[in-house]
């Protein structure tokens, strides 16, 4: 992660929200092209994180540097998932359509352009197929496809993802880290994906921010995920174990009090009593 | 033929000033609650809508009472309560329903206050009636031209908006993610939904003008299949019903010995059956009866 080509520096990042301490003192960078999986446990600060670089969350201090600044115009952002009622006529291209020009003002025009656009980016992420359905019927995959390709259509340099893993199928969840992989060498771009179990992603990710009690362990997945790196992150005594191409990370104390971030990880934390 | 429309339409129909109004006027507000609509129902804010046209109740109400234009008060009282709704606004949905219910409450209050004085001290006892219930053949003619400054800037507002709007109605975060500044796209919304329900307000009454806004956009998203096409047939089956029902209560002079029956009623009845006849069927089929080649020219061809 070198620090002068950064395209994402989050600088000593603290956040409280209502009292409480969600992030201390983060501190990273991600260097173009990166493909950064942000690990933590649920509740360990992982979507703060990621809505204070969007910049919907202010920090208490520590400030988050987005290369060439114009925050928004360099980001693309896909959400968890998406609530809409199948009743309501919004297809699939629609959607991607909005990804580029949701914002401007006016009827949208039937440009020929546009709908190359459109057609492109829906080609890229294998949604072809599904286009004209309605974004409420499609399946969980389906929808991460489609919220994929509406963030990409504008070709951000940083591309964020909460949780695109979550909900979905074993053979999804390959699929979609092997087309995200594919599409950040393709565009050129920088990938934070934030995820409760980093395992599907250790074939794909080259860097690692591994989030716990809110405060942050960050660099090359070999160099962050170790036995004394994790025990001092999570402050007790932590066992890395490598098996089967899996990566299961034991926490020998849980139960007494600091460990209650691993304790609602089940996927990747196996506790020892 | 000609038998049949003379049956149809009573003479005196297309003479009368008061029915070239409510034809005019309504017609428009339907227009316009048809387009806002559609939006409405997508964003999940149908209750706000109705919400909104009964407080305006309580400026049609005042409007009675010092004599001004029934729809200035109708709109002003709609801007007051829109703004009133999104100051109080949180993020959570039911959240938005208590200050958007708080607002109803406090509106209809002051309603049932004014509708009181208008009755007491104007001894009209046909105010409550007309405010809440809409009388459309008394519309003033002196109405028209603020309707239609007030259902071209609605139009207009949607028509700038529109796909910002539909963006934070998908997920607001990704509208903010594209620079949307949603509270302010959320309170221009409600402000063109008061102006929409003003509208109505004046023709069926306070308390129908949600009939006006939401069952016509509910029959339409049924079946279009995109937002734009909604909003038009929305728009289309809202003008329907308007017109129809001006026309039976118009002709309903005659089989009920001269008392009629009011438009409101007419005009709510249709949008009723419509959205029956579009409910009863699974959508699925809709959908496919809506596609040109396939069903609908069964559908014809038995009919």
């Amino acid at each position: 992660m070198r620090e002068e080509s950064g395209v994402l520096a989050v600088q000593r990042v603290s956040v409280s929200l209502s009292g409480r301490r969600i992030l201390d003192e983060v501190d990273f960078a991600l260097h173009g092209g990166a493909f950064c999986g942000l690990i933590g446990a649920n509740g360990s600060g992982k979507t703060t994180l990621l809505r204070t670089i969007l910049g919907f969350v202010t920090p208490t201090s520590g400030r988050v540097v987005i290369d060439g600044g114009r925050r928004l115009a360099q980001i693309g952002y896909v959400p968890q998932k998406i609530v809409l009622d199948p009743a309501i006529p919004m297809r699939t291209r629609d959607l991607v359509g909005l990804g580029l020009d949701g914002h401007r003002l006016g009827l949208p025009l039937a440009a020929r352009a546009r709908r190359r656009l459109v057609d492109a980016m829906l080609e890229a992420v294998g949604a072809t197929s599904f286009a004209e359905q309605r974004v409420g019927e499609l399946s969980g995959g389906e929808q991460q496809r489609a919220l994929i390709a509406h963030a990409l259509i504008r070709r951000p340099r940083l591309l964020l993802l909460d949780e695109p893993l979550a909900n979905l199928d074993i053979r999804s969840i390959a699929a979609t880290v092997s087309l995200l992989r594919r599409l950040a060498l393709e565009y050129r771009m920088t990938v934070l994906l934030s995820t409760h179990d980093m395992n599907p992603l250790l074939p794909a990710m080259d860097c690692i921010v591994y989030l716990a009690n809110g405060r942050a362990a960050t660099g090359r997945t070999e160099d962050v995920v170790r036995g004394e790196v994790l025990s001092r992150l999570f402050g007790e005594h932590v066992d890395v174990i490598r098996v089967h191409g899996r990566i299961l990370v034991i926490a020998a104390g849980a139960g007494n009090g600091a460990s209650t971030d691993i304790e609602r990880n089940p996927e990747h934390v196996v506790q020892v009593p | 033929m000609s038998s049949l429309l003379s049956a149809l339409f009573e003479p005196g129909w297309n003479s009368s000033e008061p029915v070239l109004t409510a034809v005019v006027i309504g017609g428009g507000a339907a227009v316009v609650s048809g387009v806002v609509g559609v939006l409405t129902v997508m964003r999940g804010q149908s209750f706000a809508g109705h919400a909104l046209a009964d407080v305006s109740s309580a400026g049609g109400a005042a409007a009675f009472l010092l004599g001004l234009n029934p729809l200035l008060g109708f709109l002003l009282m709609g801007i007051i309560a829109a703004a009133g709704m999104e100051s109080f606004s949180a993020h959570r949905i039911r959240e938005r329903d208590l200050a958007t219910g708080g607002v109803l409450g406090a509106g209809l209050g002051l309603s049932a206050l004014l509708l009181y004085l208008d009755v007491t001290s104007k001894s009209t006892t046909g105010a409550a009636i007309t405010v809440m219930f809409g009388s459309m053949f008394a519309m003033p003619p002196s109405v028209v031209p603020l309707a239609l400054a007030v259902g071209t800037s609605a139009i207009l507002a949607i028509a700038l908006l529109y796909r910002p709007l539909l963006l934070s109605s998908l997920d607001p975060a990704l509208a903010r993610v594209r620079g949307v500044p949603v509270r302010l796209i959320g309170l221009c919304h409600l402000l063109v939904v008061a102006f929409a329900v003003a509208l109505s307000a004046v023709t069926v009454g306070a308390i129908l003008s949600t009939a006006l806004l939401i069952g016509p956009a509910a029959v339409a998203l049924r079946i279009a299949g995109r937002p734009g096409g909604a909003m038009l047939l929305a728009a289309s089956i809202g003008v329907a019903a308007t017109w129809g029902g001006i026309l039976i209560a118009y002709d309903s002079y005659d089989w009920t010995g001269g008392h009629g029956w009011p438009v409101s009623f007419c005009i709510v009845t249709i949008i009723f059956l419509a959205y029956l006849a579009a409910g009863c069927p699974a959508r699925d089929k809709v959908r496919a009866a809506a596609r040109p080649g396939k069903g609908s020219v069964q559908a014809a061809g038995r009919g």
